[in-house]
């Protein structure tokens, strides 16, 4: 069984959401990406998202973009994330999601992209910037490996694309809480809870809520009406006020601040 | 066949999902998904009604000035002892460029949707220029993202749009061009878009706007057509315009892709040389990927992430390119080639010199094939060059590369 379905099981059984952290891969380097997934695990993180770094992302805040652009400009490739991941994978089984850009896993073609990061030890993918009708040729190609192509929902989703893409999603269902750019925000939207009901009411697989949680408490609230909390400016800015520290000292202030989030999603507050 | 003013054949592309052959679709994050469904039934409606035909074509006699003469360059035509050459002058227009034939249809068709707000790109600022134009005139509030490089390059531009009222806003990540100022565009319009329309300008982007733009811009073909009717009383047989994004080149060529016997050159910028970063030339180098929400040619590196691009031109500076130019080479009614700086340059001042008309950086290019080919030709041939927009915005800059101060 794929290490997505097992984990949100797992979960379901201990009637806890996930919680799932967002780090650039390569940000500032390989080196600390692989720290921070083992110490994220450690911490209480249920799955990784791990961002591969684009040129020209639109569906990033300035705070994504410029963790992609650090790791971009030390010349990372998309190869080398593959390997970091390889590596990862003999220390640790949780569950990795890749965030990319449509425009590389175009590239090599989708089929050669499922096979490289199924290979690589990638659970899934999600595709910001590819739309639900024109997801076929990947979502074919992931099929056949057991790769789960996250697909998501936005406030201004209308209920006809909704229910067709909480049966197009695979792993689980990626509710995207704010209309605009992921960053960090202070209020979570008055919407929220009343569109996850109705994706509820439209699919079994779980629900996850990101864009816009950056505090424990408001892990907590998403914790209690999502299946699953995900972070990711937030994590990336307290990483950026690391960025010229040592590794160490980076990944252990990314850990205290995760397990704050991770407390405040399975309600420890 | 008879050759009547009307286009002849009228492509039925793109395809109901935005596809010209295998290009265009739709790769843009589920938040603008919904827009672009509205916008596309918005638009599609319009352009039945007759009240919204009336309306536009109004505005654009009015207030534009079209149509825009289509004048033989008898000088030029003589200089180069070949072909007969026709400049389209679309550097008459109302704000210098032919930029604005878009953003006239385009506001007109934010005020049906009841949209308030305004937000655009630009590169040389000359379709900012067009938005904040038409954004003043409908009392619209308007704001238009532009590189930092191009704000240094085009600082005329800057001041025209704060003179129309609208807050332009530097854009400071990536390379500081047109590339990253629709990043930013597309970012605002994630969050504003309930309330606010966003003009792209020009037939790059998700579907419907390749589609959109081509349509606003396609009079410039449809009266080079009349025009050319009436004065030759035949089609010319060359269509030459410069392509950075595309959309005057596709403006001209789309109303005689039904005419076989006229042959089309789009004209894209060599830069200083053939490296990676050193041109943007993107049909002419490029290979076929994704970027800013359409399948087409993309200057990109082997990862799939968008290569740096050169042209001191920056209307031309893009790593992209409109869907339905990457159609026209596929299927090779089109034909793609590049000019440097250097001989755009060249161009630009013997289009000065001969014909008392200072061109655009961007339609130099065009220029510049132009005198290589027309006298290749016969001087019973005749070659139309779309003259995109005026010189004006580019004194500063070319006396800069002159050596001479102002």
């Amino acid at each position: 069984m794929n290490r997505i379905d097992q984990k949100f099981q797992e979960l379901r059984r201990r009637k806890e959401p996930a919680f799932i952290p967002f780090i650039t891969a390569g940000d500032p380097d390989l080196e600390t990406t692989r720290g921070l997934v083992l110490e994220l695990e450690r911490r209480g993180a249920d799955i990784i998202e791990l961002g591969i770094p684009f040129s020209d992302p639109i569906a990033d805040g300035p705070i994504i973009q410029a963790s992609y652009y650090r790791a971009l400009s030390k010349g990372l490739k998309v190869s080398q994330v593959f390997e970091c991941v390889k590596g990862l994978r003999k220390e640790t089984d949780i569950p990795i999601v890749a965030m990319v850009s449509y425009s590389l896993v175009f590239k090599g073609t989708p089929e050669n992209f499922v096979a490289r990061a199924k290979e690589a030890g990638l659970d899934g993918a999600t595709i910001p910037d590819l739309p639900i009708e024109e997801s076929d040729a990947v979502h074919l190609a992931a099929k056949e490996k057991d790769f789960k192509i996250v697909c998501f929902v936005a406030p201004t989703t209308t209920p006809e694309r909704m229910s067709r893409i909480a049966k197009g999603t695979q792993g689980f269902l990626y509710y995207i809480a704010v209309v605009g750019i992921t960053g960090v925000r202070d209020a979570l939207p008055p919407d929220m809870r009343e569109n996850i009901q109705k994706l509820k009411g439209m699919t079994d697989k779980p629900i996850a809520l990101g864009f816009g949680v950056s505090t424990p408490e408001q892990a907590r609230v998403v914790g209690q009406v999502a299946d699953g909390v995900i972070v990711g400016s937030a994590i990336v800015k307290e990483l950026e006020r690391y960025v010229d520290r040592p590794a160490t000292e980076r990944i252990k202030a990314v850990g205290e601040f995760t397990s704050r989030l991770v407390a405040g999603a399975k309600g420890r507050l | 066949m008879k050759v009547t003013a009307k286009p002849s054949t009228r492509q039925i592309l793109p395809d109901e999902r935005g596809r010209f052959g295998k290009f265009g679709g739709r790769y843009v994050p589920e938040t603008l998904m919904p827009a672009l469904d509205q916008l596309e039934h918005e638009y599609l409606k319009a352009k039945e009604d007759k009240d919204f035909k009336k309306e536009l074509n109004y505005y654009l006699r009015e207030y534009v000035g079209r149509p825009s003469p289509l004048y033989f360059a008898e000088r030029l035509t003589r200089e180069l002892g070949g072909a007969k050459i026709y400049l389209k002058r679309e550097d008459l227009n109302h704000t210098g460029a032919h930029k604005i034939n878009n953003t006239m249809g385009q506001v007109l068709l934010a005020r049906r949707m009841g949209k308030k707000r305004i937000i655009a790109e630009t590169g040389a600022g000359q379709h900012g220029v067009a938005t904040a134009t038409a954004a003043a005139m409908f009392g619209l509030e308007c704001e238009v993202y532009m590189g930092e490089e191009d704000m240094h390059r085009q600082s005329l531009n800057v001041f025209r749009m704060k003179l129309l009222g609208t807050k332009v806003i530097p854009v400071k990540t990536g390379s500081r061009t047109l590339k990253d100022a629709t990043n930013e565009a597309l970012r605002d319009w994630m969050a504003s878009v309930k309330y606010t329309h966003y003009i792209i300008g020009s037939v790059v982007g998700p579907h419907p706007y390749p589609m959109m733009v081509r349509d606003f811009q396609c009079i410039i073909g449809e009266e080079t057509r009349e025009q050319i009717l009436e004065k030759e009383g035949r089609l010319p047989d060359y269509l030459l315009a410069c392509v950075g994004g595309g959309s005057n080149s596709i403006g001209l060529f789309h109303p005689f892709l039904g005419d076989t016997t006229v042959k089309m050159i789009g004209v894209e910028a060599g830069g200083i040389g053939l490296g990676v970063g050193e041109h943007a030339a993107t049909l002419s180098y490029g290979k076929v990927g994704i970027l800013h929400g359409s399948l087409s040619y993309v200057l990109q590196d082997e990862d799939g992430q968008t290569s740096p691009v050169h042209s001191m031109s920056a209307g031309l500076d893009y790593p992209g390119v409109g869907p339905e130019h990457s159609y026209l080479k596929e299927t090779g009614r089109a034909q793609y080639v590049s000019v440097t700086d250097q001989e755009a340059l060249e161009a630009f001042q013997r289009c000065a010199r001969s014909e008392g008309i200072i061109p655009a950086l961007e339609a130099a290019h065009a220029l510049y094939y132009t005198t290589k080919f027309a006298p290749t030709l016969g001087k019973e041939k005749l070659v139309v060059v779309c003259l995109s927009g005026t010189g004006d915005k580019d004194a500063f800059q070319v006396a800069d590369k002159l050596g001479v101060k102002i």
